[in-house]
């Protein structure tokens, strides 16, 4: 036998088909097919964790994925783990390593159960009133060991080696929950003719057919039924079957997200299997179907292992042929525990007895228990179990008072009822209703395109739920295709199958029933999270009213399980206490996922170097052969530096800087955004987006534009080439081009739809080489066609249209470095063959190549800013020192009103300057604070930041620009930058350091 | 996800392809240079954030790269409608059952 526990003859599972696991390190056998949860229990083990605050011993409670208590970690036996997993949701496969959590040093001797015994010390909401003080010890103290003693699994520390696969897909129907409900539904939105995806979280269809084996369908068993119908559906062309498929999240517009399990129970997956598949499901129609999870009852004691869900102890019987115990005790308010007790009975184990809280049970079920010799006691109570790590009695007594019986037993089965799973209705944005009747909560009106049906809709008579399916599938099918075709077509119907159901899960209890029967001991509601009645009452007495404030301060319901088995017990006692009904208390949000989902499902192939895309230049190669380091500029891969032989960065940036301003050097400017503006109307649209004016540009000739948003401030620089009347170049900064081709389309679309305008991105077209520097002409006269490049006829700020290398080009005569400076533009193809040329010759002159950092170093020696580093969108071009470059005449631009808002024409402004090291040496650091006084008191006043700050190789010393009150008006004076070792002072000077008279760069 | 519909392109498609851009019918005073403070706070800082329906400019920024407006209510986050841009401001009415009404069209 795989496991003392099973019972011949009972069960689905093959008894051949053996596989073997391991648990805490002890070898066990299950067969295949099981679940970790089954193969434990089939091995007499019900102990499987320890709780997360008290460290109480723990055992399984479900067979389903509303497990609360069954946490364990999971393993391939490799170095990766994943912890956390619901015992009843992971099926074993052989070679499986299963490990219980939160026991130290075993799971049957923790030292963290002490917390047990110090409870009363820590109630609900003890964090918040025993921590308060000092509050340093918080972090350094008290989070630390709470953590520490506290908790559930450990997170693997490795990188997750699992694919996880991503599809999304359209269909009509989406049935969600293949039970016997969803089933109907799907076949009859199939017949209809509908694109039907039905999916369900077990590993095969049925839902509480697994277990209800009393129901009979067209003379068929009703599992055998259903998965007959499963597979006459998968054979269907426009059917899909996902089992081991979780529908976790239902979004706006039918869009739900499903997870299915691809190789989770699979002992070696193939190499092209991934491991879990997300599924981005869009349907026109979607059906839940997703039936309703049973409740145990709130009881002292009702935490041992040993004690179960009524409806789980029959699953382990029914379908894994396990038995939960030898001689089994049922607690119940619900008619459902007696068919699990029957069941059980009918397989040999002894049931002791029933203790219902009702006073009264129907007349078929009392005589059943009797025919089997199963006492019945009617409005009894459970006062408390024993056992430390397994239940070994139970005490009850009459719920009006008398003497307590108590009994042996090694299992408890209980059940107060079925809560309909709603969760998904409620994601969906619908409201839920309080059906008094039945005291549970049912979907109200469908807000998106969707129904709810059977279980989990409180339709609870098999006729009627059968009904209600097939109406459902018909008529989603016909929706859909309405929205398709515009038509509906009538379907031929169905007849309703054949239906035999014994269960009745009529009878419910919410809560505990009656604070009396608590005395004497823990009754838990939420097992994950350690929340007693108890808990619940004094969250009550502390003045919580609401239940958000109730889940809050108790924490119940704020486990990964969200309350599954625990959420209505909680409102039910809270609403008790508060006297009032339960819907005025509130039920608290279901949210998104249902269960728990791996971050690999979600992030899927988006990590590493697919987590955001990479964009490299045409030179991008020549660049890695020239040994640089690259520096991430947005997606752009950008050269940094070029070190040679022994040179660390300092060395290679302070190197390529001398070797510009003394020889020159080639850079990639590749990224630089890049857009065509064209059309009669292309100045005047300029006009409007930039502050300066366009129309007496002459073409060939270029300007620097600034660029604002309405409110004033700078937005973007960059410079503009007119390459005829009706054609501009636009350039635009490295990481900014496409909002600025975003901000320009918005204009041009919105504002001004009249201009003859038209705007196109060049920016990956146009491979862009600056050749910068006193030999910058030089290096490239010789591969220059059709341009006079001398100084006169190509003077600073100009662009010709000629060939560079046989390349057709844009030729720019601009600079970034204050240097002779042109920047070659050719089709982006040919990048790397004209960069190529060009660095040839441009080494054999003793040039370098140079990286971002020089670029920077050289740029902040000349003053010129860069956008979003030496601005940060509060800056003016007053304040940037950029006055010049906004219009006087213009009667409009963006900005115009902006620029005249009363903060922004008063004194005071934080205005660009330079500052000067006093000691000559140090570098600041970018973002540092400074200060008038260093000897005032903290918290000091600070007066502005440092913006850019480097070692300048051609100046000898640090050179910094900074943003600093009055700036301009504080030249000359001395300011001080406090820094954790030591406070440095500074010199405020022109934002110049470097060729102050400007005569370098007509060269 | 959402799916938004882009009247220029004629079909629904996932929101991954468009850009939101601010509340639509916000016009730009002309001229704008002359406004006063006040105006100029309107124009520029006040918006409307409703519970319940919202006038609102999208863009098919990775489709056709066109502006146009949206009518969508917040608390579904259900667009009831798209049009061009350039086009009159679309009423809509709730009607008795939750819907929706596009004034001027009869179901």
């Amino acid at each position: 036998m795989s496991g003392a526990m099973r019972i011949a003859g009972k069960g689905r599972l093959v008894p051949a088909r053996r596989v073997g696991f391991t648990f805490d390190g002890q070898a066990m056998q299950a067969l295949c097919g099981d679940t970790l949860a089954s193969a434990l229990l089939a091995n007499g083990v019900h102990l499987t964790g320890r709780s997360f605050k008290y460290h109480r011993p723990r055992g399984i409670l479900s067979a389903g994925p509303e497990e609360p208590n069954a946490l364990l970690d999971v393993s391939r036996g490799g170095n990766t783990h994943t912890p956390n997993v619901r015992a009843p949701v992971q099926e074993v496969f052989d070679g499986l390593v299963a490990r219980s959590q939160n026991r130290w040093p075993s799971l049957t001797f923790d030292l963290g159960a002490i917390n047990n015994f110090l409870s009363p010390l820590f109630p609900a909401g003890f964090y918040y009133k025993t921590f308060m003080w000092p509050k340093a010890a918080w972090t350094r103290f008290y989070e630390p060991v709470i953590r520490a003693a506290a908790g559930l699994g450990v997170a693997p520390k490795e990188p997750d080696p699992d694919r996880y696969a991503n599809r999304y897909i359209h269909c009509d129907v989406l049935v969600i929950g293949a039970g016997l409900a969803g089933l109907l539904a799907a076949q009859a939105a199939a017949e209809a003719g509908a694109d039907v995806i039905l999916c369900d979280e077990q590993p095969a269809v049925g839902g509480a057919l697994w277990h209800e084996i009393d129901t009979r369908i067209d003379g068929e068993e009703g599992f055998e039924w259903a998965q007959a119908t499963a597979q006459a559906l998968s054979g269907r062309d426009n059917v899909r079957v996902l089992t081991r498929t979780t529908a976790f999240s239902y979004q706006a517009q039918n869009m739900v997200a499903l997870v299915e399990r691809v190789s989770e129970h699979v002992a070696a997956p193939a190499r092209d299997q991934p491991r879990e598949r997300l599924w981005q499901v869009r349907a026109k129609q979607v059906i839940v179907a997703t039936g309703a999870i049973e409740r145990p009852m709130v009881f002292s004691g009702n935490d041992r292992p040993g004690v179960l869900l009524a409806s789980a102890a029959r699953t382990y019987l029914n379908h894994f042929g396990v038995a939960v115990g030898a001689n089994v005790g049922v607690y119940t308010a619900n008619d459902s525990a007696y068919a699990a007790a029957f069941d059980l009975a009918d397989a040999g184990i002894n049931i002791l007895a029933i203790i219902d809280f009702r006073d009264e049970v129907n007349e078929g079920l009392r005589e059943l228990a009797a025919q089997r010799g199963i006492d019945v006691l009617c409005g009894h109570c459970v006062t408390g179990t024993a056992g430390s790590l397994r239940i070994s009695g139970m005490r009850a007594r009459p719920r009006s008072g008398g003497p307590e019986r108590k009994w042996k037993i090694d299992a408890l089965i209980t059940s107060s009822g079925w809560t309909p799973s709603v969760h998904l209705y409620s994601q969906s944005r619908g409201k839920v209703v309080w059906d008094a009747a039945t005291q549970r909560f049912l979907p109200g009106p469908p807000v998106q395109d969707m129904v709810t049906i059977g279980a989990c809709n409180g339709t609870d008579e098999a006729a009627a739920l059968a009904d209600e399916a097939m109406a459902a599938g018909k008529a989603a099918a016909r929706l859909a295709r309405a929205a398709h075709d515009g038509a509906s077509s009538d379907t031929p119907s169905q007849s309703r199958p054949d239906l035999t159901v014994q269960t009745s899960r009529a009878g419910a209890l919410l809560g505990a029933g009656s604070r009396e029967v608590l005395k004497g001991g823990k009754a838990f509601v939420d097992f994950q999270n350690d929340v007693t009645a108890k808990d619940i009452e004094l969250a009550v007495r502390e003045g919580m009213r609401s239940i958000e404030h109730i889940k809050r301060f108790t924490t119940t319901g704020m486990a990964t399980d969200q309350g599954k088995t625990s959420n209505l017990h909680g409102l039910a006692i809270a609403a008790e206490m508060l006297d009032r009904p339960i819907p005025e208390v509130g039920l608290t949000t279901f949210r998104h996922p249902y269960t728990p989902v791996s971050f690999g499902a979600l992030v899927n192939h988006g990590r590493g170097p697919l987590f955001d895309p990479t964009r490299r230049t045409a030179m991008h190669l020549a660049h890695e052969q020239q040994g640089a380091e690259f520096e991430d500029v947005g997606q752009w891969k950008r050269p940094w530096y070029y070190p040679q032989a022994g040179e660390d960065m300092a060395a290679a940036v302070n190197r390529e800087c001398r070797t510009v301003r003394e020889v020159a050097g080639l850079f990639d400017a590749s990224t630089l955004g890049k857009i065509e503006v064209v059309g009669p109307d292309a100045a005047k649209f300029l006009d409007l987006v930039y502050t300066n004016g366009w129309d007496k540009l002459s073409p060939g000739r270029c300007k620097y534009g600034i660029m604002l948003r309405e409110d004033g401030f700078i937005f973007d620089d960059g410079v503009v080439g007119r390459i005829a009347n009706d054609r501009f170049h636009v350039t635009t900064t490295t990481g900014g081009a496409p909002r600025v081709l975003h901000h320009m389309e918005d204009y041009l679309q919105t504002e001004y739809p009249d201009l003859r305008v038209w705007l196109t991105s060049t920016t990956d077209q146009w491979a862009v080489i600056a050749v910068q520097g006193p030999k910058a002409r030089d290096i490239i006269a010789p591969f220059v066609e059709g341009i006079d490049i001398s100084a006169e006829a190509m003077p600073h700020m100009s662009v010709r249209e000629g060939q560079v290398c046989g390349v057709a080009a844009r030729l720019f005569r601009v600079s970034f470095t204050g240097e002779t400076g042109f920047e070659v533009n050719v089709p982006a193809d040919y990048g790397k063959s004209v960069w190529d040329m060009l660095w040839t010759r441009a080494r054999a002159l003793g040039a370098c190549c140079y990286g971002t950092e020089t670029m920077h170093v050289l740029r902040a020696e000349k003053g010129y800013i860069i956008v979003g580093q030496d601005t940060d969108g509060t800056v003016t071009p007053g304040d940037a020192g950029l006055g010049w470059a906004v219009a006087k005449k213009k009667t409009d631009f963006v900005g115009i009103r902006g620029l005249k808002r009363p903060d922004l024409v008063a004194d005071g402004r934080k205005q660009l300057v330079g500052l000067h090291s006093r000691d000559g040496r140090t570098v600041l650091e970018e973002g540092a604070q400074i200060v008038a006084d260093p000897h005032q008191s903290v918290p000091m006043t600070m007066i502005g930041h440092v913006t850019s700050a480097y070692w300048s190789e051609n100046c000898g010393g640090p050179i910094a620009l900074a943003l600093v009150e009055n700036g301009r008006q504080r030249i000359g004076e001395t300011l001080y930058v406090p820094m954790a070792e030591e406070v440095l002072a500074v010199e405020v000077t022109e934002t110049v350091f470097f060729d102050r008279a400007g005569e370098r760069i007509n060269g | 996800m959402l799916l938004i519909a882009c009247p220029y392109c004629g079909e629904e498609r996932p929101e991954l392809e468009f850009r939101h851009a601010g509340e639509a019918h916000v016009a730009r005073p002309d001229p704008i240079a002359e406004i006063d403070d006040a105006a100029f706070e309107a124009f520029f800082f006040l918006r409307d954030n409703p519970k319940g329906l919202i006038w609102e400019r999208w863009r098919h920024v990775h489709g056709c790269g066109r502006f146009f407006n949206a009518v969508r209510d917040t608390v579904s986050d259900r667009f009831i409608t798209t049009y061009k841009a350039g086009e009159v401001r679309r009423e809509v009415v709730r009607d008795d059952e939750g819907g929706y009404q596009l004034k001027g069209e009869e179901r």
